[in-house]
């Protein structure tokens, strides 16, 4: 099957992101690469709790002080909703539903800005309590975890909106259904890291 | 074929000779000629490897050269057609079975020794009065020195470490500023000092040192820690029990003594003037001191650790120390000048006299 | 089209490098630069030797050797061994599996440039004040504390090339997983796409823990970061481990490789398949599953703790029972078969006696105990100089002869070949056997210099002696090399003995690889076609059109983009220097704006049609078609 093949509801694959060689290869690869994701936030994960907490004599930030878990909760629900809006636009675009399919990733796009939003007043609310990059060991590994994440919040967002800007006018075709495919896996992939943040610094922060 | 044969005997002959000679490393510094417990453990822990190791590499090397020796092309002819074998399930497991075997054989002693040389409990045993029974040593390693204090004796020394022999000494080691690494290979392997924890271990010394070449064992940095990693040695006397008393309490005796800036003696007035803010000249003055304690310099076997111990080494040392050890510490930022600033030769020969005389065993 | 057939420019010729997307090109630079860098590193060895030829020696300072040590190791194993690898890997990958090229054309030719610019940003240190001086580990107190931007170029610099290699690796999984000819089973593939493949599964999983501990140290040394300073709470062991997690691994995703270089060396010129072709598939995987359960005996006297020690000691020695199974397979393949002991043979058989040497020093140090006298000694440089040279660096040597013909259609010369086997082979035991006593005779390493009456003169004399033989040899070889441009065309099948896919190609291999993709009939299919007498591989399909992919100059735009940017982080700590922010902002911009620009411009490729294949290949191979 070729990229310019015009299709209609009833010619289009079953898998159509699988359909052609090129879609095969970026969906293997692209679960390769988020294997590689994996160990990358498993060695921020574990960096984290090695400095939890840990900071120059006489530091009195801690998880318990610092964390509040309404806030989180909040972020992780919009976040784990945007999977779910993320999930439907897949199920709309195997069934060559261009529009319904856009709406989805738009509002999957706007509780993803959500969650940023909350990120970052958290995070300027810690530093206007004196919690900056460099105050401690602890401050500079929760940045770089949460961070991390948050940068791959940011890049998530800015490839959704990409996509549906370049492709708004085209509609739905071979070369473009894996690329729409493979956001919404990296997506999913946030949302998961996301999981075990909120349970590993959070949950973990203020109860454990 | 016999050719071959004749330049592989000449090979292993070669190779036996260089064990040989290896076995003459010196014994102040060699791991293969152990002066304590641990190393000597170590030491039977190497030849056990080796023998296994060995015995591999012969085995291997047998079936290889037989099977180079019968398989030329030259000697099965050109146009022969090799039968295409699979592969053999018995020689597999048989190659399986046997090294896992072998490797039992070494893990057994390996396991044991790991959790014997970590055994460090002994260390906080107290006698009925509440004294620790152990002679323990506070390691500190700094840029290119080391410190070593007593914490039980209340005394301080550097760069050459004294103890006893016959008893187990046990270290806390721990780094001042990057990472070192504590070894004296004639005893006994390393341990790393850390700049984020305390880490311990424990040497026992079987032979007094003072019939070595230099009356020392050697000691080194054996961790990466800047320009003048080479150079940041040290010595170890291993005295008698009695004559350990005999220092320790000759050390003990210098409490209190400090050089006077108005003193008649040049090199006193001058070491109280530029050096005293880092060096001390008193055992009792307490660890943490920005320069190593000279309080038995003139007992010394090195200046600064590695260069031949007379006036002249110490002199040219004081005037220029960054050129014997680039980024130390009695340097400025840039390296350029010593941060005592620059001493007129008469004063630096005073100096020289003044830390020279500076003993406690004399 | 007869833009295929015509000779270009040299300005063509060089944008055509520039952008080009064939595997096989990217292979020629892999192995241009690999060599480059082999032989900087390899001039910086020889100093460091000849300083140490004698004691107390002043041939260069404490602070440069420090930086040579350092420069050496970090350009040998990331820069020199892993794109030299990588070299026979893009070549070889895809014409072993029947593939025209790899799954992503594209990441290939990025991991390559991104590979290039890192490497070149490293070694600009030496000529803006001073290279990294904390060694390949780098460990943290010691880069923390080091003055200069030095170790900003090591972070910087192999941040750069590690993503490169991260995504060279990614590629090749996806490659042999998707893109086998018909008939390639995974258990007829040719053992070296077999550790290719594992050896890019252990990319994947060790670069990760080392991109986080680099981009720790350039937080910590350029953005106030706290991670390893222990004043502000941090931990510089966390550097050793993530370094290890990473560093242990990369000797295997090294070494695997060369095994699987020696695995098609050994049955090719023994005239036999690999003896346990299924055992040594198994013994692979193990291995790299095997080589991220060892790190921590990297680390036996941080002061881990006697249980730790004594868990990495046994696993690390059960890694000696896989790699025992692979010695001895290869021996049974000599065993029973036509041996003719051509170059690459030679060097297969040199490197049977000195990696089982290297293999059984690896497992006394495994011995944790007996680790605390060998560690940072230097006897573990000899180890792993035994490892890196007996087993890396003499399948390299041995392949580069083995694979010429199909780089460059060019046979090496064999007899110069063999002098620079036994000059090389003979140098290269005469510098690291005797390294072994002097680290047994209490001789550390790293060291610049060292003091008479210690029991080292000799043996180190001995050792410089010997390196400077490796350094005549490695010069006979880049001679060798050189000469082979004049020589004849090779053609196919030039060893005679050849027998995976890549041998079965007419020479010079079109840009295509495969005009008709073949279909594979079991293990070793060329062989089995020649067995059969037949001239030509069987095809799966008729001639027809063939999709390739376009050229692109965009790899190289986003590369370039993060050699900007790495100049702007490596001066944000300086405050006389307030524009470096903006450097950095721009490369980044660079950076992602080709990436976006990348993402919207739809590329398809291209069709060649029938007539244009056949067209070509009268070009190539004359009139009458490729017979």
């Amino acid at each position: 099957m070729d990229f310019n093949t015009k299709f209609t509801p009833h010619t289009w694959p079953d898998h159509p992101e699988q359909a052609t060689m090129e879609g095969k290869n970026k969906v293997v690869g692209f679960w390769i690469f988020l294997a590689c994701e994996v160990v990358l936030f498993a060695s921020l994960f574990a960096t984290y709790l090695a400095l939890k907490n840990k900071g120059p004599a006489g530091m009195e930030f801690t998880t318990q002080s610092l964390f509040e878990l309404p806030l989180a909760f909040a972020m992780t629900m919009l976040l784990l909703t945007s999977s779910l809006t993320s999930v439907y636009a897949i199920y709309h675009m195997r069934n060559f539903n261009f529009k319904a399919m856009q709406t989805w990733l738009g509002i999957t796009v706007l509780l993803g800005l959500g969650f940023l939003g909350l990120e970052i007043y958290e995070f300027n609310h810690y530093v206007g309590l004196g919690f900056t990059f460099n105050q401690s060991a602890f401050s500079t590994s929760f940045y770089s975890l949460v961070g991390t994440h948050g940068f791959h919040v940011t890049l998530g967002l800015v490839w959704i909106t990409t996509l549906m800007l370049r492709n708004a006018k085209r509609g739905l075709n071979l070369y473009n259904a894996p690329k729409f495919f493979v956001a919404a896996l990296y997506w999913h992939f946030i949302d998961v890291v996301w999981v075990f943040i909120f349970t590993v610094v959070y949950l973990m922060g203020v109860i454990g | 074929m016999m050719k071959g044969l004749k330049k592989w005997r000449l090979f292993s002959l070669l190779a036996v000779m260089m064990v040989f000679l290896s076995g003459c490393g010196e014994d102040y510094i060699s791991t293969l000629k152990p002066s304590g417990q641990v190393g000597k453990e170590q030491f039977n822990l190497l030849m056990l490897a080796t023998g296994i190791m060995t015995l591999v590499v012969v085995i291997v090397s047998v079936i290889y050269l037989l099977a180079f020796l019968k398989f030329r092309r030259s000697k099965v002819g050109e146009n022969v057609i090799p039968k295409q074998v699979e592969g053999s399930h018995t020689l597999e497991i048989i190659w399986t079975v046997i090294p896992i075997i072998l490797l039992l054989i070494l893990a057994v002693p390996v396991v044991t020794a790991t959790y014997k040389f970590a055994d460090v409990a002994a260390m906080d045993e107290v006698d009925e009065n509440g004294d620790k029974t152990a002679l323990t040593v506070n390691v500190t390693a700094k840029l290119y020195w080391w410190e070593f204090e007593y914490p039980n004796q209340g005394i301080v020394t550097a760069q050459e470490l004294v103890v006893p022999t016959g008893q187990k000494v046990y270290f806390n080691l721990k780094a001042a500023d990057v990472k070192h690494s504590f070894w004296i290979p004639a005893i006994g392997g390393k341990m790393d000092t850390n700049v984020d924890n305390l880490n311990k271990f424990y040497l026992e010394f079987d032979k007094e040192s003072k019939d070595l070449k230099d009356g020392v064992f050697y000691g080194k940095c054996a961790e990466l820690c800047g320009p003048s990693h080479a150079l940041m040695d040290f010595k170890v006397k291993a005295l008698s029990p009695d004559a350990f008393d005999t220092w320790v309490a000759s050390m003990k005796a210098t409490d209190g003594k400090m050089p006077d800036k108005t003193s008649a003696d040049l090199g006193e007035a001058t070491f109280a003037q530029s050096c005293m803010g880092c060096h001390a000249v008193s055992g009792t003055s307490g660890p943490g001191s920005k320069g190593p304690n000279l309080t038995a310099f003139g007992d010394r076997n090195r200046v600064a650790g590695f260069l031949e111990h007379n006036e002249e080494n110490l002199k040219a040392w004081i005037k220029d120390p960054g050129q014997f050890k680039p980024g130390n510490l009695m340097m400025n930022a840039e390296g350029t000048a010593p941060i005592y600033g620059d001493l007129t030769d008469e004063e630096i020969q005073a100096l020289a006299t003044y830390i020279m005389g500076l003993s406690v065993e004399k | 089209m007869s833009s295929y057939t015509q000779k270009k420019g040299f300005g063509a010729t060089v944008w055509d490098y520039i952008t080009t997307v064939d595997h096989k090109k990217l292979a020629v630079m892999y192995l241009l630069a690999g060599t480059l860098f082999f032989a900087i590193a390899g001039f910086e060895a020889l100093l460091m030797r000849i300083q140490l030829m004698k004691p107390n020696n002043d041939f260069i300072s404490a602070g440069f050797f420090n930086e040579l040590l350092t420069m050496h190791g970090t350009t040998m194993l990331f820069l020199a061994a892993t794109p030299l690898l990588f070299a026979f890997m893009n070549m070889l990958v895809p014409l072993q599996i029947g593939a025209r090229d790899v799954a992503f054309p594209f990441l290939n030719s990025l991991g390559f440039w991104l590979f290039f610019l890192g490497a070149l940003f490293l070694h600009l240190s030496f000529f803006m004040g001073g290279a990294p001086d904390a060694g390949w580990t780098s460990y943290a107190s010691l880069s923390l504390y080091s003055p200069g931007h030095g170790i900003d170029f090591y972070v910087l610099g192999l941040q750069i090339s590690g993503a490169g290699t991260l995504i060279s690796g990614l590629n090749f999984i996806v490659t042999i997983i998707t893109m086998r000819a018909p008939g390639m089973t995974f258990m007829r593939m040719p053992l070296f796409t077999w550790t290719a493949l594992v050896s890019s599964a252990l990319i994947l999983f060790a670069f990760p823990p080392l991109t986080i501990g680099l981009l720790m140290m350039l937080f910590d040394r350029m953005f106030g970061g706290n991670f390893f300073d222990h004043t502000m709470g941090g931990n510089t062991i966390i550097w050793e481990h993530l370094f290890w997690i990473f560093g242990h691994p990369e000797v295997y995703i090294l070494v695997l490789p060369a095994f699987g270089l020696f695995s098609e060396i050994i049955p090719a010129f023994s005239r036999k398949r690999l003896f346990g072709y299924s055992s040594m598939v198994f013994a692979t995987i193990l291995i790299g599953f095997l080589g991220f359960m060892v790190w921590a005996h990297h680390m036996f006297t941080v002061g881990l703790g006697p249980t730790a020690n004594a868990i990495f000691a046994v696993a690390t020695m059960a890694i000696a029972v896989p790699t025992g199974m692979k010695v001895f397979n290869w021996i049974l393949t000599i065993w029973g078969g036509s041996i003719k002991v051509t170059t690459p043979m030679l060097y297969a058989l040199g490197f049977i006696p000195s990696f089982v040497a290297g293999g059984v020093t690896g497992v006394m140090q495994a011995s944790a105990p007996l680790d605390y006298q060998l560690h940072d000694s230097y006897f573990i440089v000899a180890h792993f100089h035994y490892v890196i040279v007996g087993g890396i660096v003499t399948a390299l040597f041995g392949s580069a002869h083995f694979y010429w013909p199909i780089f460059f259609n060019r046979m090496l010369n064999e007899t110069l070949g063999k002098i620079t086997f036994w000059v090389f082979f003979i140098g290269f035991h005469l510098t690291f056997f005797v390294q072994h006593f002097l680290g047994l005779m209490g001789m550390p390493r790293r060291v610049f210099t060292y003091m008479e009456g210690q029991g080292w003169d000799q043996f180190n004399y001995i050792s410089t002696i010997g390196a400077l033989m490796m350094g005549v040899g490695v010069i006979l070889m880049v001679i060798n090399c050189l000469m082979s441009i004049k020589g004849k065309p090779a053609g196919r099948d030039p060893w005679g003995d050849g027998r995976t896919l890549e041998w079965s190609i007419p020479q010079p291999i079109p840009f295509y690889n495969f005009r008709q993709t073949p279909l594979v009939r079991g293990l070793d299919p060329w062989w089995i076609e020649k067995q059969e007498g037949n001239k030509e591989i069987t095809f799966a399909e008729p001639v027809g059109d063939i999709h390739m992919p376009n050229n692109s100059a965009i790899p190289f735009v986003i590369s370039i983009g993060m050699f900007i940017a790495a100049f702007g982080a490596l001066y944000n700590p300086d405050a006389d220097k307030p524009w470096s922010i903006y450097v950095l902002i721009a490369g980044l911009a660079i950076t992602f704006g080709a990436m976006i620009f990348r993402s919207v411009k739809d590329d398809h490729g291209f069709h060649l049609h029938k007539e244009e294949i056949l067209e070509i290949e009268e070009h190539l191979y004359g009139k009458g078609g490729n017979k």
